[in-house]
């Protein structure tokens, strides 16, 4: 399908294409069974520019937005997710500073974000609070000139090698969902440590780890916009970061269809490739129409969110929820196109299917994207009956 | 520190294919890349560059469509592009491409160092940056595969052999060619690409290197080129298996077999 990128969209999608097949894919099999945090390959990204390509110019980057994150994404995730989610969770980091920071904050820890030599991390779930957020139990005190933060982030994705933290955390308890805010917090700060990293399903390369904060105190300049925005800071973060899980899904869904195409073409059963065989061609062409189907829709909810229209969550949670649903049901099929062979890990579809189940779970799960899509869908209807 | 690296475009090796009729190379429908050896005289060049805080000068001779691998140099973060481009130049084997090069080199100011791949992938004869440091005069090392130390006007390096490597000292200015163990080049970052888009490659012609033109392109050329054949391959090779004793035994056998 032809997308009708620009000169410089084409450029980006061809460098990140570049160092996913020549960087990544020797290495990808070699991460995920070492479960190695990528240093290198990020520094490679990171002198590529492409930690620049969605950040503002006057921040040290190149002007684009969540559709160039999402195209780099993609690409980085047809060779290996759990590189492509440590690069993506920095602008999951990074998002709640662009949206709310002020620009003395922008201007602190922006260009380094941009340059690639800082990554950052989001801090949101806690053991008791996942799909409930409201359900945190963080806390972040004021105390004179600054907070004090106490409490348990759960499964941050680049806790630990990041060196940026947004933790949101709950200011006045007797507010409810308006009741919490959210800060930076920067790695070395006393009272910041982390969990050890835990062991996964798939995207074994990134990390996960728990982010505990005891009598963490950090100062007052270091809220973002201002008390009482945390959730509201994190609904709009992930309006701007859930097209790029869609990229995630996309990205390892073609990566699989590609591995399956080849094979088929070359496995020969019945004295046939096995790509003659109805039953494989049909597999094909669905898992190969599906993927584009889900391309389609995150390109558009990336465009969305980058155009500056209003509201933009049921599209995001539209592409987040289809392209995941996809790559998780291509990813299964790739298997199966490859057999027992496809079963074995030397070869890269059964890391794929792994790594696809993560996307049907971040950033929200898929009951709570089809939620949001269905609360949306009511209010719309509401709005237009009340004209 | 004023680094100029020479390098060449070339067809894509992985293209290249040999019309079997005339035993030329197709070259039409063959992408056009930089001499992949090149790349590692440019990752050289500017891993001095940024040590040394220095300048790297990217020098090519060739059509204008050449004008594109010093592009690709500039995306990688050299600072200007040279290209050597001209009716009179055509048709030049390693003599005259060495005795421009030359004259180009001079243009410049003040070179430190030139640094040459190992060899061109099309013409594989390792011959221009031998060629280019006898007209200059200067001295030069081959197959270089570790520059160990630099300074002012001298400098060490290791060079490559088939049973290991030479520790080579050489006062500068002096041409280098490197084989790839040498480094890893780097790929061009996003910045870097968007700045060769913008930059201006000056064209250089004979009359202004000063050249002459009877030692140009194929005029200056005295190779000529009897034929060109693709090899026939003779025999296959047969992989042995089994123990390390096993296989002495099966390879003994083979060769007194053929004794
Ligand atoms: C590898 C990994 C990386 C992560 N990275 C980060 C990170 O960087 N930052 C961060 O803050 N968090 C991160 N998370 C947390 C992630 O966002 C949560 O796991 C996710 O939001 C779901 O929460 P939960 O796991 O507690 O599931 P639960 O909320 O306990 O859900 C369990 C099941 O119940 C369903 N369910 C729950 N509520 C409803 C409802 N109202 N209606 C219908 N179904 C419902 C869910 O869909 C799910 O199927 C990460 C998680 C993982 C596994």
């Amino acid at each position: 399908m032809e997308y009708f990128l620009t000169e410089e969209q084409q450029m980006i999608k061809e460098l990140a294409a570049r160092i996913a097949e020549e960087r990544v894919k020797p290495v990808a099999a070699e991460l995920d069974e070492k479960e190695e945090f990528p240093w290198e390959i990020m520094s490679i990204l990171a002198e590529a520019d492409l930690f620049r390509v969605w950040v503002p110019e006057e921040y040290g980057g190149l002007g684009g937005g969540v559709f160039e994150q999402a195209l780099v994404v993609e690409e980085l995730s047809k060779a290996c997710s759990g590189v492509a989610v440590s690069y993506a969770a920095s602008g999951l980091g990074a998002f709640p500073i662009l949206l709310y920071g002020s620009e003395e904050q922008k201007n602190r820890y922006m260009p380094d974000i941009a340059s690639g030599k800082r990554l950052a991390a989001f801090a949101l779930t806690e053991a008791d609070a996942g799909s409930d957020v409201s359900a945190i139990a963080t806390t972040a005190v004021k105390d004179g000139d600054d907070y004090v933060l106490n409490g348990t982030k759960q499964w941050i994705t680049n806790a630990g090698d990041a060196e940026i933290y947004v933790v949101i955390a709950v200011t006045d308890k007797s507010k409810g969902a308006r009741g919490s805010s959210a800060f930076i917090v920067e790695k070395g700060t006393p009272g910041l440590s982390f969990g050890k990293k835990e062991k996964k399903l798939g995207i074994r390369a990134s990390s996960t780890r728990e982010v505990i904060l005891e009598n963490c105190r950090i100062p007052k300049e270091n809220l973002l916009g201002r008390e009482g925005l945390g959730f509201v800071v994190a609904m709009k973060t992930f309006d701007k970061t859930r097209p790029g899980i869609g990229a995630q899904a996309v990205g390892i869904a073609q990566g699989a269809l590609d591995v399956a195409v080849n094979y088929a073409r070359e496995r020969v059963q019945f004295d046939q490739p096995i790509s003659s065989f109805q039953g494989v061609q049909f597999m094909l062409a669905d898992m190969a129409t599906q993927t584009e189907a889900a391309r389609a829709l995150v390109y558009s909810a990336a465009k969305m969110a980058d155009s500056g229209v209003g509201n933009i969550s049921k599209a995001a949670a539209m592409a987040k929820l289809f392209a995941s649903d996809v790559c998780m049901k291509v990813t299964v099929d790739a298997v199966q196109v490859l057999g027992g062979y496809g079963y074995m890990r030397e070869y890269p579809v059964e890391k794929m299917m792994r790594d696809a189940k993560i996307t049907q779970i971040y950033e929200g799960t898929n009951q709570i994207q089809r939620s949001i899509i269905a609360l949306e869908l009511v209010r719309e209807a509401a709005r237009k009956s009340r004209k | 520190m004023h680094i100029v690296v020479c390098i060449k475009q070339v067809p894509d090796p992985s293209q290249a294919r040999i019309d079997r009729e005339t035993g030329l190379v197709i070259r039409e429908g063959v992408d056009k890349i930089i001499n992949p050896y090149d790349l590692y005289a440019l990752e050289e060049s500017l891993r001095l560059k940024e040590a040394h805080d220095g300048q790297v000068t990217a020098l090519s001779m060739g059509p204008p469509s050449a004008e594109d691998v010093l592009k690709d140099a500039v995306a990688m973060g050299v600072d200007h592009g040279v290209l050597l481009s001209g009716r009179d130049f055509a048709g030049a084997d390693t003599l005259a491409t060495s005795y421009a090069l030359a004259l180009a080199v001079q243009k410049l100011e003040s070179v430190d160092l030139i640094i040459c791949g190992k060899q061109a992938a099309d013409g594989d004869t390792a011959q221009v940056g031998p060629g280019l440091a006898a007209n200059l005069d200067r001295p030069h090392v081959t197959e270089v595969r570790k520059i160990r130390h630099i300074e002012e006007d001298k400098m060490v390096v290791e060079r490559l052999t088939d049973t290991g490597y030479e520790v080579i000292r050489l006062s500068l200015p002096a041409v280098i060619t490197v084989v790839k163990e040498i480094n890893e080049p780097r790929i061009p970052g996003l910045r870097g690409m968007m700045r060769a888009k913008k930059a201006q490659i000056p064209a250089w012609d004979a009359e202004y290197i000063g050249a002459d033109p009877q030692r140009l392109g194929l005029k200056g050329s005295p190779t000529r080129v009897w034929r060109t054949f693709e090899p026939t391959r003779h025999g296959q090779g047969e992989m042995l298996r089994g123990t390390a004793g096993e296989q002495a035994v099966l390879l003994w056998e083979k060769l007194r077999g053929r004794l």
